[in-house]
């Protein structure tokens, strides 16, 4: 029990009481209202679906099952060895094993059209961690990176919150499916030259979170040309690389590089994790792959304050050098995502909602412009109260992922079984049956 | 065209990672030439790194004996998914509940710890960094008495942007922390117009191996609380006292005086009281509810793996074997502890009294050249070389007094430990002579490889190749590890 003093409040930092944590932004605010009323299949049929998490739980079969078949993977019977020596290292160079098969699993997901050097991963506890670390060593606080709208609210944490580092928008929107043109990253240099801000970098996401779209080749190509006339540069967080439909259809900015030959290729640095495409993100396994030797040091020597459970390493090491467990992995869980990406697509339509054509990701974005009583943000927000409220839906509402247009909003679909879908598009399809009959 | 080095930010090109220090230069003469009681016996012994390699065996055993703790075996898998999906910042609840029952077993259960206080860290090292953001600005300053552990540096300042202000001892008084120098330390920064936020100290004390005494912690207490700044006590060694004499937490001290509980804040970590560098478990526990609320979203960026998590919520829950681990870790940890200061006493080498830790602190100041560092340097240079020990040079732990090496133990098997003290005596014995006659010549050449060589050196191999390790961690092959 603490003793009450008279005493002024002992001041914490101003990182501390900063609200740059982000969890006051209405993208958390859902979850308070799932929390609360979390949807059961059987114990509350009427609960809130979680809609608003980015989460692949459509292949844990696959895992379940190597892990029953290769049971040795993480078990330390066969003696004192193995479990000593992992309870023991704490090498920031990470297992060599777990580095090589990171590198080869990236490979296999850009199905060969791109090579991958162990001796260039670097791990990190998650890609949240991966993606602070890159902003610590690539920009000084007061600087900032261009990031796309709409961006991944959380975002706003892992590149702000400790470094001081500032985003400024790189403003995309609907004409064009919200891809990044030339005019808009010139805008966004110039906006922030204006406010006296030094740009160190862009960072995109690719595939896109929440568009759930894959970046097109030459845009990537724009991209790169711009970060390379302004000596600035590119980070690619590409952690739903394998969560693209077909493999075709995704190019990482390691295949642009290759083509070029990595000419200038000092200023790429790549961040990838399992969280989405193994659909393991309580492992915290992130990785930054940087073509810049010096980055590839000084994050190694950073991830001191964030390396990967050493037990989780092993694990994974020997599941992921199974290349034949990856390439079946990866084939099956991107056409259970596309089945589930088609199911929601249709039953939406049904219900006479249009989403962004997309081709990636475990979300898809969804435009309710029509349906709401003001196009401001606003306007947006008492929409997506009310399918709180009365859909018992949550969805991330555009504008916490900095969408300049009012109306759009994330909805993911892969955290949940097939039924519990079928239930949230029912719900949908109800309210937009019940509007209909109200305007008419 | 530009190059890579200049495109990267202050903190990316600054020396804070410290890693340009003497404490990691000895690794490399041990990454290049490492003992093995076989293979290679004239190799260089490692005695610098702060392990505790005692117990594994009871560890292991726990975890053969409960296969459905590892998520991954047929008798645990069916946890698999709903532990792989878990995010939670918050952790898994049963193992803050574990870790909180730990802690209070560690202290004798003469004090109890809140589960919903306990927040993840990425390790130790993530978790003192993390509540130096929580609790201090750029630019702002931490006290820390001497000597401390060289990655203080790194893991208090180089991203935080905080500086330390050192509060110095001396072997007079057995280097223990004084009323007087955190006095004259704080009224000297406050002076200097530098904001002291607190006070952090390791205790047990790494590098010394003691604990600090009842009226030392109460002291420490009623001198941040009279001047309202933070006391962050990292209690990471806790469980390897090894004598009799009970190791005091901050925990018990503040229910015995009156004081501002916001202003404490433990951190602790299960690398050396379980021997489990590889599972990155940082905690830090606070008295602050909002540094627990900033704390913990802050964890994100260092959560600990839910396997792990999971694992360790059942080991540590597991009473019977909690208990016998700590007593017979602590029984072992004696046992060497003993073997080790006899053998040195033995050729009149001393070490600070001490009652804890994985290793002492020796005092060599009369086998050197010069009472100098210089002098220190060179004696280290000869311990390394000639001796074959990596032994770790005092001045890295920022102490004002050379001659004094932390010399590791627990991270190596009776036999090695038997070839240490053999070496030792053969140096002792004639050692004295030869480096007495030692060239300065070679002296000089020795410093300017130091320095020059090792961070070259590093950064090459950082990149191209593999084999050498990061500081903290010995060589996954190492034959100290194969042995028995």
């Amino acid at each position: 029990m603490a003793i009450e003093i008279e005493q002024p409040t002992v001041g914490l930092s101003k990182v501390a009481v900063s609200e740059t944590h982000g969890e006051d932004s209405p993208y958390f605010a859902g979850w308070k209202a799932y929390d609360e009323d979390p949807y059961d299949e059987s114990e509350n049929p009427s609960g809130v679906i979680q809609m608003g998490l980015a989460e692949n739980q459509v292949s844990f079969d696959l895992l379940e099952e190597y892990l029953e078949k290769h049971s040795e993977a993480s078990t330390w019977g066969k003696g004192a060895p193995g479990f000593r020596e992992h309870a023991l290292f704490q090498d920031y160079h990470g297992l060599k094993s777990f580095r090589q098969a990171i590198a080869s699993f990236m490979e296999q997901i850009r199905g060969g059209r791109a090579k991958f050097d162990p001796d260039r991963v670097v791990l990190t506890a998650g890609a949240t961690a991966a993606n602070e670390l890159l902003t610590f060593i690539l920009a000084d606080p007061g600087d900032a990176l261009l990031v796309p709208t709409p961006y991944y609210p959380g975002f706003d944490r892992d590149l702000r919150w400790r470094t001081g580092v500032k985003i400024v928008p790189i403003h995309c929107d609907s004409s064009n499916n919200f891809q990044v043109t030339p005019q808009a990253l010139e805008a966004a240099f110039k906006d922030a030259e204006v406010m006296n801000i030094k740009v160190r970098g862009v960072l995109i996401t690719n595939p896109s979170n929440p568009l759930g779209a894959t970046i097109q080749r030459s845009v990537l190509e724009e991209i790169l040309d711009f970060v390379t006339r302004k000596n600035i540069h590119l980070v690619s967080d590409e952690i739903y690389s394998g969560s693209a439909f077909s493999s075709s259809e995704f190019v990482s900015i390691a295949e642009i590089l290759e083509a070029r030959g990595y000419k200038d290729s000092e200023r790429v640095h790549i961040v990838y994790s399992l969280s989405k495409d193994l659909g393991l993100p309580g492992f915290r396994v992130g990785t930054i792959y940087s073509y810049n030797d010096k980055v590839v040091t000084t994050a190694r020597r950073m991830s001191s304050f964030t390396l990967i459970s050493s037990q989780t390493q092993h694990l994974l090491a020997s599941m992921l050098s199974d290349q034949e467990f990856t390439k079946n992995y990866i084939k099956i869980n991107r056409e259970r995502l596309r089945k589930r990406y088609e199911m929601i697509i249709e039953g939406l339509r049904n219900a006479g909602i249009e989403c962004l054509k997309g081709n990636a990701g475990l979300f898809c974005w969804m435009n309710l412009s029509p349906l709401l009583k003001t196009q401001t943000r606003e306007g947006e927000l008492t929409l997506w109260k009310s399918i709180i409220r009365d859909l018992k839906l949550n969805i991330s509402p555009g504008s916490s992922c900095h969408c300049s247009e009012p109306g759009w909003f994330r909805v993911c679909f892969a955290n949940m079984s097939e039924q519990t879908l079928e239930v949230a598009l029912k719900r949908i399809h109800n309210f937009m049956d019940q509007r209909k009959t109200e305007t008419n | 065209m530009v190059s890579g080095g200049q495109l990267l930010s202050k903190i990316a090109t600054n020396e804070g990672h410290g890693e340009n220090s003497p404490y990691f230069d000895g690794w490399k003469a041990y990454d290049r030439n490492p003992f093995h009681p076989t293979d290679n016996p004239d190799g260089v012994i490692q005695m610098g790194l702060a392990e505790n390699q005692l117990s594994f065996d009871l560890i292991r055993d726990w975890i053969k004996q409960n296969p459905e703790a590892s998520i991954c075996t047929v008798d645990g898998v069916h946890k698999f998914k709903d532990t792989a999906n878990f995010q939670d910042y918050h952790g898994l609840p049963e193992f803050r509940k574990a870790i909180a029952k730990f802690m209070g077993m560690v202290r004798g259960g003469r004090v109890t710890f809140d589960p919903d206080r306990v927040v993840m860290g990425g390790g130790a090292t993530g978790a003192n960094e993390l509540i130096m953001f929580c609790l201090a600005d750029h630019g702002d300053a931490f006290l820390v008495p001497t000597p401390y552990y060289p990655a203080f540096d790194r893991d208090l300042t180089w991203r935080t942007g905080v500086q330390i202000i050192p509060v110095d001892s001396c072997s007079s008084n057995k280097f223990q922390v004084t009323k007087n120098a955190l006095e004259a330390a704080y009224d000297r920064a406050q002076g200097a117009g530098i904001n002291v936020k607190g006070l952090i100290i390791a205790n047990p004390s790494n590098p010394l191996g003691t604990v600090l005494e009842r009226e030392t912690l109460k002291d420490l207490v009623s001198f941040i609380n009279e001047r309202n700044i933070h006391l962050v006590v990292d209690e990471i060694y806790a469980a390897t006292i090894f004598s009799s004499s009970s190791f005091i937490s901050v925990a018990e001290i503040i229910e015995e005086m009156d004081c501002n509980r916001n202003l404490i804040h433990i951190v602790y970590s299960l690398s050396k009281d379980m021997g489990l560098p590889g599972f990155r478990v940082g905690i830090v526990y606070s008295y602050n509810d909002e540094v627990v609320r900033c704390g913990r979203k802050m964890s994100s960026f260092g959560l600990v793996s839910s396997q792990t998590q999971y694992l360790l919520a059942r080991m540590l829950s597991d009473e019977e074997f909690v208990k016998n681990f700590l007593a017979e870790s602590s029984r072992r940890l004696n046992k060497r502890h003993s073997m080790f200061t006899k053998g040195l006493e033995q050729v009149r080498i001393n070490c600070l009294k001490g009652n804890a830790g994985l290793y002492v602190w020796m005092d060599l100041h009369h086998l050197l050249k010069e009472p100098t560092f210089d002098g220190e340097m060179t004696l280290w240079r000869v311990i390394i070389d000639q001796v074959r020990l990596n032994v770790s040079p005092g001045c890295s732990f920022h102490c004002k007094e050379p001659g004094w090496f932390r010399v590791c133990f627990a991270n190596m098997d009776d036999q090695t430990v038997e070839a240490a003290l053999k070496r030792i005596r053969a140096f002792v014995c004639k050692g004295k002579e030869d480096h007495q006659e030692m060239p300065t010549k070679n002296k000089q050449r020795w410093q300017r490889n130091l320095r020059l060589s090792f961070s070259a050196r590093r950064f090459e191999e950082g990149v191209k190749s593999p084999h050498v390790m990061s500081p903290h961690s010995p060589i996954p092959h190492s034959p100290l590890v194969r042995a028995k």
